[in-house]
């Protein structure tokens, strides 16, 4: 399986279809500890990016096209704080992702990307029950696969795997950014609803690699 | 003349982002202002498009452009719009200042014809000048007031002079803008009891009501000429008496 193009379209398509899924989830996760639009916002943002790509009739040339057509659309699209955390990462990722296929050190390359722009926005670092929860042993477990010779398909369930991981350890902290952090003691016992979507998308990715559309 | 710099005001709210343009246009009529509030819908909250459109249209019309922004996701949302817009990474910034002061101070000094550095600093500047009232420094005149004379004693163009202001509401808003205007078009350094006079957030702090004395002090070149203007302007009464 190449991550090309055409799986670049399918992991924008696949988040979206995963996020309307997951909606009610979302919702609820951050009614616990939020203001509980990230369930929403995330899909009328990816509902937009579905419209988008219907609307460019020909696959453009680089997996970075597509990439910068999902961040502009997050941007433009979702409200809140997580368009344009989001947003970013998908940006910054794009920026790194003018190929026309990943190998698993360019796969890498693109989630560094995208944690970079998360931290960038958010200013978040690990242990604060955010997104880079998710991301950042996400790309240290894609590191560790590259270098271990991994496919990039196999880089990308790596990381897949450690952002899950990552996402069910903010059950047990306190949130110190965002909205949750006025919560602060009490926001113990949640996952942070960033993180959880942020595996979602990573799912995707991972199921974009499968039999084509 | 058209300002060099154009400013981008963005608010979660669309009337607070337009309230605060009309409020910096008019102490700043030849700046191009651009309210950026709410969301497309109506609602409270920021737009991307409506930022990046708002820039967009700074650029276009001007050299550059500084963007205030006032809470939380508002910031996020402009960094978000500079991020795409990087090309234009040097004609572009936001500022780290109080959304009102900020952009009262910022347009007053782009009205000067100040770049966008100097913009920039004006409304950053304008957060500490704040701080400095908050501390308990009083009206800052005494201590600031001896470093002018000491000024005055090394300058050879430098010059002093006293006059009495003469409107009852003294050197609020409007008037303060005026004088800031006008001290930034002369090549000198001009203070007024001991605060930089090119500063309206500064002249609004003095607190200067009518029938106070204020010193004006100044050195450089036109030092004599500014004085003489500023004298003019507020015994002039700023066209309210």
């Amino acid at each position: 399986m190449t991550l090309d193009v055409a799986w670049a379209q399918r992991w924008a398509r696949e988040s979206a279809a995963a996020i309307a899924a997951a909606k009610d989830e979302l919702v609820e996760l951050d009614r616990q500890i939020g203001d509980g639009d990230h369930g929403e916002n995330l899909n009328r943002g990816f509902q937009a990016v579905v419209l988008k790509l219907d609307l460019i009739p020909d696959a453009p040339p680089l997996i970075g096209d597509v990439l910068k057509t999902v961040a502009t659309t997050l941007m433009s699209s979702v409200g809140g704080a997580s368009g344009p955390l989001y947003g970013t990462a998908f940006l910054r990722a794009a920026k790194v992702s003018g190929l026309a296929e990943l190998d698993a050190h360019a796969v890498v390359a693109l989630l560094e990307g995208a944690l970079e722009g998360i931290t960038a926005r958010g200013k978040a670092q690990v242990g604060e029950k955010t997104m880079v929860d998710a991301w950042s042993p996400a790309v240290d477990a894609a590191v560790l696969a590259a270098d271990a010779g991994a496919s990039p398909e196999d880089v990308l369930v790596a990381a897949e795997s450690a952002a899950a991981a990552g996402a069910e350890a903010t059950i047990a902290l306190v949130a110190t950014k965002g909205r949750a952090s006025y919560l602060g003691e009490r926001s113990i016992g949640h996952k942070d609803p960033g993180a959880a979507s942020s595996v979602i998308l990573l799912q995707a990715a991972v199921r974009a690699c499968g039999a084509p559309a | 003349m058209r300002a060099r710099v154009a400013l981008v005001l963005v608010s979660h709210s669309e009337r607070l982002a337009q309230g605060t343009v009309e409020l910096a246009q008019q102490m700043a009529p030849q700046v191009l202002l651009l309210a950026a509030g709410g969301m497309t819908d109506g609602g409270l909250g920021t737009s991307y498009d409506r930022v990046f459109d708002a820039v967009s249209q700074g650029l276009a019309a001007a050299d550059g452009v500084v963007v205030l922004a006032d809470l939380g996701s508002a910031i996020l949302t402009v960094e978000s719009v500079l991020e795409v817009l990087s090309d234009d990474a040097e004609r572009v910034v936001l500022a780290d200042a109080p959304f009102v002061e900020g952009s009262v101070a910022a347009a007053v000094t782009a009205h000067g014809g100040g770049t966008v550095a100097e913009v920039l600093e004006s409304a950053e500047h304008a957060g500490s000048t704040f701080a400095v009232r908050n501390g308990g420094l009083g009206d800052g005149s005494a201590p600031a007031g001896e470093t002018a004379r000491d000024v005055v004693v090394s300058d050879p163009d430098a010059c002093e002079r006293t006059v009495v202001v003469r409107n009852p509401l003294g050197l609020h808003a409007r008037p303060a803008a005026v004088l800031a205007r006008l001290i930034a078009g002369f090549d000198a350094k001009v203070t007024v009891n001991g605060v930089n006079g090119a500063s309206v957030l500064e002249l609004m702090k003095l607190g200067a009501t009518g029938g106070q004395g204020l010193v004006l002090s100044a050195t450089g070149p036109q030092a004599r000429e500014a004085v003489a203007a500023v004298a003019d302007a507020i015994e002039g009464g700023f066209g309210e008496v």
